[in-house]
């Protein structure tokens, strides 16, 4: 009988030369899990290159790590207790490999997050923090290392411990414990340090060992992600990976965004002895539904009584930056969620934080590397997804820039977009893009409409009547033939808001809420403009076509992205 | 799920997820131990076919009970298989008393950099672990190469929950790893679940046996009675001895893998 243990993954985060690979090498060495010839290996290299015997250099794998004393890229390694398996993810601390800190942590379950005693909370000590709960790893445990250089003090301890816990619990991290340790000498690591008798709690081995692993995953609705279609022999089967939940053959199930329901048929195998009637959370597993119809990669395939995913195609996040190139507005990315892509853009930044000192902007235009922010973001196509909170695997995502992985979010909630700038009187609304700009997108070669800062005017209030691409008069009236509104602007101001039954032509332009200009002169061509739209509610075409001219007062100019 | 069945989906997903990104894709197969697992792991994938065809790269200098494996393996699974030898560097005398890293890079980095060009692959699956060697303990699951078949190692791309990297200028191509994440161990134990064939070098003979398979000159054996599976992974449980102690390349340079795998090696 082969014995496999469960695996447990382990994140060591930190500020930078605050010894999280010593912490890891020193585990290893202390639980024996090295190869022969590592440690030998170790000291030849410190000899070599003149510098102190490090274990970090038994993570540190590349040349430039050991020679210039850095971690660069993340790694993982494995060891045993007898409890289960670990897998170690070391993670860099500089922050010009937070993309390569952020990679290794992405996979963790709990993080052990490194602070020297001496030196205390330092930058990345709070932005690894940060980006721990945005990626939702809630299992934290705090290791203040180095406590040889502070005489192993309880007082200091103390001290660090109070400061990183007012910043953690600032950010909804409550670490489940506080360790005193000293990775080079191994206090506190494997073995219960006698240089620090008045710890009484666990030593790092032991609070792995406390952690517990989520269970919950198939306790939660079925949402399984199209992964591809196959179609090799006479079978056509489904291929995916169960995110969530549970299913069985014979299920009834529902496929959204579609909302087609089906039933399951069969779970397809190769060898005899993986046949099955169940199927859970974690398996990569190909079914045959009752109904064979067109299914298409990214689709979710859920229970019939499981609560439904969200569909949409708006939603607000939180993300982190990665890229040097900024994120910006109207830009086009590529989002990919579970199995899904699909064309995207940020519809609006609402606020942008410095992860390291959590000071927040409310006016960003665009976000930086290494910047963490709440934005609003708008897909091309509808998607399937759930809040982050709910579901961690189908409520995360990534975005693509050209050739990379650039950003990566969680999501908060659909959004319904207030689409639109608003005329406002009392609790009448008039909404109008006729604000919005016209652009020639320089280097995509295409026109486009540019949604500008959204934004409510009330009676008195002075309107942007002249932009980048349209200059409307000062007199003129905004008629919404879909509410019945009008809206009088009088001097470049809005004077007043009006119901369209009581609106007469006064002799100024009569434009629609988009700003395009109508064919009206006199109150018969205004009479025949509102009846005609009533009658062309189903052919809006036609009637725009003979009624507007949408180049009146704008003009196209050309904007680099 | 346990730890087998964990890594099984696992690896799965990643080879569900890479057939469906590259229009060519291919799989690397050395024989070896490590490879045929994930042949197997590509039938489970796929439910008994392999979509994409497999490369051997043929150095000549393979054992020869491996290449008899490789053809009866080959023929039983109907597998679609290009084997390629980089022959103008064996016609002008490449061999390991070259020096080592000299012959891998010709018998190995250049002849899979010929079979890429050749076959204009997009995307190639490897079967590198990251418990092997430090520089592959670093690599992403999905890895991009320049046209050179280059590896920018200090500036690798972010990689976060299975959202692997599928976007790349015409001409570089991604290195697929889906055992990435396996152990010498694992590997042992889901033979010995899945009832694996393996080539019969890795079974001891006069208390040597192989560990890691590679060429006939730079391969050397391991002290070790491991004559079965069972055998095998109760010895590896308690060793001490690096997987690639027996692999001559790496000893030439603290480095050697490193710089071989910069310029394209797997």
């Amino acid at each position: 009988m082969v014995e496999s243990k469960e695996i447990f993954k382990i994140v060591v985060v930190g500020h930078v030369d605050h010894g999280k690979s010593t912490v890891i090498g020193r585990l290893l060495y202390d639980t024996k899990s090295l190869p022969e010839g590592a440690i030998e290996k170790v000291k030849r290299i410190s000899k070599e290159t003149g510098k102190p015997f490090e274990y970090a250099y038994l993570l540190d794998a590349f040349e430039e790590e050991q020679k210039q004393g850095i971690t660069i890229d993340t790694t993982q390694i494995q060891f045993h207790t007898k409890k289960r398996d670990y897998v170690i993810i070391d993670a860099p601390g500089h922050v010009e490999f937070l993309k390569n800190m952020i990679s290794g942590a992405a996979n963790a379950e709990a993080a052990l997050l490194v602070i020297d005693a001496n030196e205390g909370v330092r930058e990345q000590s709070k932005r690894h923090g940060y980006i721990l709960s945005l990626l939702g790893i809630k299992k934290v445990c705090v290791l203040i290392n180095k406590m040889d250089l502070i005489d192993y003090s309880e007082e200091k301890f103390l001290d660090v411990k109070s400061d990183m816990d007012i910043f953690l619990k600032s950010i909804n991290v409550f670490p489940q414990k506080y360790i005193p340790v000293s990775a080079f000498h191994g206090e506190n690591i494997a073995l219960r340090s006698e240089k620090m008798p008045w710890y009484k709690g666990d030593t790092v081995l032991d609070a792995l060992d406390i952690f517990e692993k989520d269970k919950e995953i198939t306790d939660k609705p079925l949402r399984l992600p199209i992964q591809d279609v196959y179609k090799f022999d006479n079978r056509r089967i489904i291929a995916g990976r169960i995110e969530s939940g549970v299913l069985n053959v014979g299920d009834e199930i529902v496929i959204y965004p579609s909302k087609r329901t089906s039933k399951i048929k069969s779970i397809e195998y190769w060898q005899e002895k993986d046949r099955t009637t169940k199927a859970e959370a974690g398996m990569s597993v190909g079914i045959t539904l009752f109904d064979e119809f067109f299914y298409k990669r990214g689709e979710f395939i859920t229970g019939k009584s499981d609560e439904a995913p969200l569909v949409g195609d708006t939603f607000k996040a939180n993300i982190f930056w990665m890229s040097e190139n900024r994120l910006t507005v109207n830009k086009r990315y590529k989002l990919k969620l579970v199995t899904q892509e699909t064309e995207c853009e940020i519809a609006a930044i609402n606020k942008v934080i410095d992860a390291s000192t959590l000071f927040s902007n409310d006016d960003a235009k665009e976000v930086n590397t290494n910047e963490v922010a709440e934005v609003v973001i708008k897909t091309k196509d509808k998607i399937c997804f759930d809040e982050f909170r709910n579901n961690h695997v189908t409520g995360r995502f990534v975005i693509v820039d050209g050739y990379d992985i650039s950003g990566g979010g969680i999501i908060n909630g659909l959004e319904i977009l207030d689409a639109a700038n608003k005329f406002i009187k009392g609790n009448v609304e008039l909404q109008i893009t006729c604000f919005d700009e016209y652009y020639y997108l320089i280097p995509s070669n295409e026109i486009k409409k540019v949604a500008v800062e959204r934004k409510s005017y009330k009676i008195g209030d002075k309107l942007p009547i002249n932009g980048d691409t349209y200059y409307y008069p000062d007199n003129f009236d905004v008629v919404d033939l879909n509410n019945e509104l009008s809206a009088l602007i009088r001097d470049g101001r809005l004077v007043d808001l009006i119901n369209l039954n009581d609106y007469e032509y006064k002799g100024y332009p009569v434009y629609s809420s988009d700003g395009f200009l109508a064919n009206v002169k006199n109150q018969d061509d205004f009479i025949n403009f509102k009846n005609d739209f009533k009658k062309s509610k189903y052919d809006l075409v036609d009637f725009a076509n003979k009624w507007y001219d949408p180049m009146a007062n704008k003009r196209i100019v050309y904007k680099a992205v | 799920m346990d730890r087998l069945d964990m890594l099984e989906a696992e690896s799965i997903y990643i080879l569900r997820e890479a057939y469906k990104s590259f229009g060519k894709l291919g799989m690397l197969w050395s024989i070896g131990k490590d490879s045929t697992v994930m042949l197997w792991l590509a039938k489970k994938a796929f439910f008994g076919h392999c979509p994409f065809p497999f490369i051997h790269i043929d150095t000549t200098y393979k054992i020869p009970e491996m290449i008899r494996f490789r053809d009866k393996i080959a023929k039983e699974y109907n597998l679609d298989l290009i084997v390629y030898t980089n022959w103008d560097a064996i016609n002008n005398g490449m061999g390991p008393e070259k020096g080592r890293l000299v012959c891998c890079k010709a018998l190995k980095t250049d002849a899979l950099q010929h079979v890429i060009d050749k076959y204009k692959f997009e995307g190639l699956i490897v079967g590198v672990r990251r418990d092997e060697e430090g520089s592959r303990s670093k690599e992403r699951i999905f890895s991009e190469r320049n046209k050179d078949s280059e590896w920018n190692y200090t500036n690798q791309p972010p990689e976060l929950w299975d959202q692997f990297k599928t976007d790349f200028p015409k001409g570089n191509h991604i290195r697929v790893h889906p055992i990435l994440n396996w152990t010498e161990l694992d590997i042992w134990q889901y033979i010995k679940r899945e009832n694996i064939p393996v080539v019969d070098l890795y079974f001891a003979k006069n208390g040597k046996r192989y560990r890691s398979l590679g060429c006939a000159q730079c391969t050397g054996q391991v002290d070790s009675n491991a004559s079965t599976v069972d055998e095998i992974i109760e010895e590896l449980k308690h060793t001490n001895i690096n997987e690639r102690a027996g692999r001559a390349q790496d000893r030439e340079d603290a480095y050697a893998m490193q710089k071989l795998r910069k310029d394209g090696y797997m």
